[in-house]
């Protein structure tokens, strides 16, 4: 009944994506593809490229090489309108970054009002119908200040589904959460997933992933070095840094004081 | 024979108490207290000045200094966004108009605009508010600029990312996202330069005003002839600024904690 209407879900293909700082090559020569409706988690140390990776995907940062089609859209084009782009791809930051001066329900609402420039009546209907799907109906008029970091950053899912996106790009969603507001984020995540949002994530939390991910993507100094379902790549990685790395993760201590 | 460090301590207070009452004293006896009175609160010319001081001169002062303020504000701002520019030329161009007019005495501005309108602009009459407007405007934009660039630094780049990843394009991300946070993280230091605006009012007397047109130095420099009751109207003339001036300071102070205690 509160359904908002989703539009198609879409793929992503990154084909030979390139992106140096300077002299320092971050990516180097990615190829990934993440189907429609398809679950993708990104998992790598730190540095690896991971956040980088995702930013090119909506044009944070722009590639130097390769290209990166997303919908049969292809966002690496120079002549491609790169907002028009970003409307039906929904981000989400390790921080949260909801806006502070806007109370929940307007950070909901004004890229809805000024980018898609729905109504206001619809825009609050929409709005207000995500925050419910994310357990925050009765929070519309609050300001994020007045929330706990895992609340902030539900808000900050409806915020980017309220714009009907149909890819969502997740970087490190829980690694700025107090232990006991992570579960309520990713709870969030597995129902989205389950709906059938095209969603690339990069996470640490392992358990998340070996869940809910169809593909699991292990990222080590700039290139894939691993992937495949998450049975393969966490319950049976092949090559020796994805071993290391997994056991690092997964075993507290060897945890890297780096 | 020696002394601890609190007895030390408790010595010099003593002998900066005694200095201080001897100068005190010395200044009641030698001041002449009748003529002060006559050239400072002389309560014919008070009265006298009352009200046509706050109908005129604290009106236009408040009046100069709101148009003025708002002209400095938006040109502040564009030159703040200039200053931030990826296009080098702009970068250039606000940074050699805020130095400039943060460089130069507001003085020389001011007589150099009352004497250069007429003369760049021979037979176009500009009315005396729009005058004052841009003269004093263009000084307070140069500071201005510099605290809402602070300002606009000062919202995590974030926000302005969030914003584009909701496909906001870059103005629009600036004017509904960014700048109204730069606002509120810069009212205290914007409300003090309000203050400056309201006090440099009082140069604008070398423009040429009207009678109508005095904000309040100017009318109080034209009391002291009228009146001849030595500097009683600059007196007067001051204790209308404060009426101003010490609310704002007030409000530009609270601003300031409140924004201290918010920031975690
Ligand atoms: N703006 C930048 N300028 C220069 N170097 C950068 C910039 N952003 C990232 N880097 C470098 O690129 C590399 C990859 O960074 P990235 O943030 O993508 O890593 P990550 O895998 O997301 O790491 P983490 O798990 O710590 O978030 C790092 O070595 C980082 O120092
Ligand atoms: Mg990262």
């Amino acid at each position: 009944m509160t359904e908002t209407k989703r539009s198609t879900a879409a793929g992503v293909k990154i084909t030979d994506l390139s992106k140096s700082y300077g002299p320092v090559e971050v990516l180097k020569a990615i190829n990934l593809e993440v189907k429609p409706g398809e679950v993708v988690c990104l998992i790598g140390p730190s540095g690896s490229g991971k956040s980088t990776l995702l930013r090119c995907v909506n044009l944070l940062e722009q590639p130097n090489g390769g290209s990166i089609d997303v919908g049969g859209y292809n966002v690496t084009d120079p002549d491609v309108d790169v907002d028009q782009m970003r409307r039906h791809v929904g981000m989400v930051f390790q921080q949260f970054n909801l806006f502070p001066h806007l109370t929940v329900l307007q950070n909901c609402t004004v890229a809805q009002q000024k980018v898609l420039k729905r109504g206001r009546a619809e825009a609050e209907k929409v709005a207000q119908a995500n925050l419910e799907k994310v357990g925050l109906g009765t929070f519309a008029s609050r300001y994020p200040d007045q929330l706990s970091g895992g609340q902030q950053q539900r808000v900050a899912i409806a915020r980017a589904l309220s714009m009907d996106p149909n890819l969502m790009l997740f970087d490190e969603p829980t690694s700025a959460l107090d232990p006991e507001t992570v579960g309520e984020v990713l709870s969030i995540m597995r129902n989205l997933a389950r709906d059938g949002m095209t969603m690339l994530v990069v996470t640490h939390e392992m358990a998340f992933a070996r869940d809910v991910a169809d593909r699991v993507v292990f990222m080590d100094g700039g290139v894939v070095v691993e992937e495949g379902t998450s049975e393969e790549v966490i319950g049976n990685p092949q090559q020796p840094r994805t071993q290391d790395f997994l056991k690092r993760v997964l075993d507290p201590t060897h945890v890297d004081v780096e | 024979m020696a002394m601890t460090a609190r007895q030390r301590a408790r010595t010099s207070l003593y002998v900066q108490l005694g200095l201080f009452v001897v100068a005190v004293v010395a200044l009641v006896i030698t001041i002449d207290w009748a003529t002060i009175r006559s050239a400072f609160f002389n309560f014919e010319a008070i009265g006298g000045m009352f009200p046509t001081i706050i109908l005129v001169g604290l009106k236009n002062t408040i009046f100069y200094t709101i148009i003025s303020f708002a002209f400095g504000l938006a040109l502040g701002l564009l030159l703040a966004l200039m200053k931030m520019a990826t296009f080098a030329p702009y970068r250039w161009i606000a940074t050699g108009y805020i130095e400039f007019f943060r460089g130069i005495p507001a003085l020389l501005v001011f007589i150099t605009f009352g004497f250069g309108i007429p003369t760049a602009f021979p037979g176009v009459v500009w009315p005396t508010w729009l005058v004052v407007m841009v003269a004093l405007g263009l000084v307070a934009a140069a500071y201005i600029a510099e605290t809402l660039r602070a300002g606009l630094q000062a919202v995590p780049r974030g926000q302005y990312e969030a914003a584009r990843s909701l496909g906001m394009p870059g103005w629009r991300a600036m004017l509904t996202i960014v700048i109204p946070q730069a606002f509120r993280i810069v009212m205290p230091p914007l409300t003090n330069e309000f203050i400056l605006v309201t006090k440099d009012t009082s140069l604008i007397f070398v423009l040429g005003l009207a009678m109508g047109d005095y904000e309040l130095t100017k009318f109080g420099r034209d009391g002291i002839l009228q009146y001849g009751a030595g500097i009683t109207p600059l007196v007067v003339a001051g204790a209308m600024y404060l009426i101003i001036t010490l609310p704002l300071g007030q409000l530009a102070r609270k601003l300031e904690s409140r924004s201290a205690r918010t920031k975690r």
